[in-house]
């Protein structure tokens, strides 16, 4: 997706803003720092325009914790395929500037399929993908100790079905703080 | 031979009513199936005892494939002296007999005996003190003997299966005999068990566990449902598969980045990694003899089956047929493997003989089968599938002729493993 700088800054700060107004369902209970517990994204989160960029340009402060738990979450991936496409490289980096601004942060990147196949390649397929993610951000800076990759298969689908629809919103990494 | 679904569930007896949690239905889907014809009597007074043993000898028998139940609404205990001629004329080739007598301590003593109907003569019988709560076992241990004394192979009937249920968000292990009924879960969780294996001396299931936002692989004790973790190393851990004898275990590692096969201990020491490759290895089992794992690995594009000795060496593929092979399963005499194959997008279950190379052959109709396994005469395979838009467990004769399915109380019912012969 070609897109000039400019755009690109404000279709992501048009993507935060938006993450704090509507239409993005995120989990409303803060994650514990301690305890992993699990915790879905909704559908549509990424760093594609959600929203008409804006003329006005904000300046949001990453450092603060309240805003870390609004970052996109989730990056969706074709079937059959591990590969972080373009559209969620604006997760990555959003996470990864995070992750290295504070050592002491650390996420569970946990990766998903959609329904159809065994359970046990499936986890495999997962962790796959999960493992595309955390390179994604060690190639940005953040360390090794901070990233888990782990999987859950098809056993843990974010949408009932089976459609392509549904199918679409299950292929996924999930990005959770732990 | 077709027969008429409900006019054979009449003939052979079934009890369709009842609180009957998870029972058997048997579909006959092939012709020329060559069965024999069997009687199964009321046993004298079991009327008196919480379990009609008759009843569940029919079940276990039809549901082998093997028998087909003649009907034999009576009474007839191990004293009795039958008139062949009168069997031999509703076409029974055998009858079994017997009786459960109450013994001041309050145990039941289950007698039966088998006659071979075309010959004119017994072939035997046993007598055996049980404790009220086994009256359903020594059913099934009865049906072992009628089976072995008439087949020559051993029964499976009172040996027992493990499989994963799922209700709503609770998942549960359960331990069942072979006819889905008598037993329980000896696990409950809130989030998802996979991959249950038994050890080969049936005391032990190890499984995967997501209880900590993560797969980790369990071995638990049957009887006392004590766990502990077999390996919970950096990113998931799963499959695990026991050696032949029970010291240790094949399972998937992704500590190592990707997903590779490990061979560790049987609490987990030890990790030697046997895969060495850049991409999918996983779903090992080892070969009965224990010098092979099976295993799947996607290093040639999709997933297909490959073998590696467990001594070391290079891996070398097994499956060639289709894009998509995952799940094996070995005979217990090494000869045949089970295994789910992707054909135009529906996952059949195929068996091929491994001596044999040549195209091998879906054995169902459906199009969601999972997870085959064994049972331990090698006889039948029990696996997942999906029917009426609920996962069942079925089980099959391995030319696919003579298939069962499992009625259950729970929504879904996935990851069956058969276990071993008690010993």
């Amino acid at each position: 997706m070609n897109m000039s700088r400019l755009t690109l800054i404000a279709a992501v700060s048009a993507a935060f803003l938006a993450g704090c107004a509507s239409g993005v369902k995120l989990d409303d209970k803060p994650a514990p720092v301690e305890s992993r517990t699990p915790t879905t994204a909704g559908g549509g989160t990424g760093g594609s325009t959600s929203g008409s960029p804006s003329s006005k340009v904000a300046s949001v402060d990453l450092t603060k914790g309240a805003v870390a738990n609004e970052l996109a979450k989730v990056v969706y991936f074709d079937y059959d395929s591990f590969v972080v496409k373009d559209e969620f490289r604006p997760v990555v980096e959003a996470q990864a500037k995070v992750l290295s601004a504070d050592r002491s942060k650390k996420l569970s990147i946990e990766g998903h399929t959609d329904e159809r196949g065994g359970s046990e390649y499936n986890l495999a397929l997962g962790q796959k993908r999960a493992e595309s993610v955390a390179k994604a951000l060690k190639l940005l800076g953040v360390n090794d100790g901070q990233v888990e990759a782990v999987s859950f298969g098809k056993e843990r689908p974010a949408v009932q079905g089976s459609d392509e629809a549904a199918w679409a919103k299950n292929r996924r990494a999930e990005l959770n703080n732990r | 031979m077709l027969m008429n679904r409900r006019s054979f569930a009449a003939a052979s007896g079934l009890a369709l009513a009842g609180p009957a949690l998870g029972q058997f239905r048997v579909e006959i889907s092939g012709v020329g199936a060559t069965q024999v014809p069997i009687a199964i009597a009321r046993f004298r007074d079991e009327d008196k005892t919480t379990q009609s043993l008759s009843t569940i000898i029919r079940a276990d028998l039809e549901r082998s494939g093997v028998f087909r139940n003649v009907e034999a609404n009576q009474v007839l205990d191990e004293a009795a002296q039958p008139q062949m001629n009168e069997w031999r004329s509703r076409s029974a080739d055998a009858l079994v007999g017997g009786s459960v007598t109450r013994l001041a301590d309050g145990r039941f003593d289950v007698r039966f005996k088998l006659w071979d109907v075309v010959k004119g003569k017994p072939l035997g019988g046993e007598s055996n003190a049980t404790m009220p709560a086994d009256l359903r076992v020594a059913a099934h241990r009865i049906a072992d003997v009628v089976y072995e004394k008439l087949t020559g192979d051993k029964g499976v009937f009172s040996t027992r299966i493990a499989y994963v249920t799922r209700s709503g968000k609770r998942y549960a292990l359960r331990v069942d005999f072979a006819d889905g009924l008598g037993g329980e879960s000896v696990l409950n969780s809130n989030e998802p068990i996979i991959s249950p294996a038994w050890s080969p001396d049936g005391q032990e299931l190890a499984y995967v566990s997501f209880e900590d936002q993560k797969a980790i692989v369990f071995a638990q004790d049957v009887a006392s449902g004590k766990r502990r973790k077999i390996a919970s190393f950096r990113g998931s851990n799963s499959a695990p598969s026991w050696s032949p004898d029970g010291q240790s275990l094949v399972v998937t590692l992704s500590r190592d980045g990707g997903s590779q096969l490990y061979i560790v201990g049987r609490n987990g020491e030890n990790p030697r990694r046997i895969t060495n490759s850049q991409s999918i290895d996983t779903e090992g089992v080892f070969s009965p003899d224990g010098r092979f794992i099976y295993f799947v690995s996607d290093r040639s594009g999709g997933p297909q089956v490959y073998r590696v000795p467990v001594a070391g060496g290079a891996p070398e593929r097994v499956s060639f047929t289709g894009s998509y092979n995952i799940s094996p399963a070995l005979s217990p005499d090494g000869r045949y493997l089970a295994y789910i194959s992707r054909q135009n997008g529906a996952f059949k279950l195929y068996v091929s003989e491994l001596s044999r190379p040549g195209a091998p052959q879906a054995i169902t109709d459906s199009t969601d089968d999972e997870s085959p396994s064994f049972a331990p005469n090698g006889k039948l395979i029990i696996y997942a599938t999906r029917a009426d838009g609920r996962d069942t467990l079925m089980t099959t004769t391995l030319d696919g002729k003579i298939k069962a399915k499992l009625e259950s109380r729970f929504p879904d019912v996935r990851e069956p493993v058969w276990g071993p012969f008690a010993r």
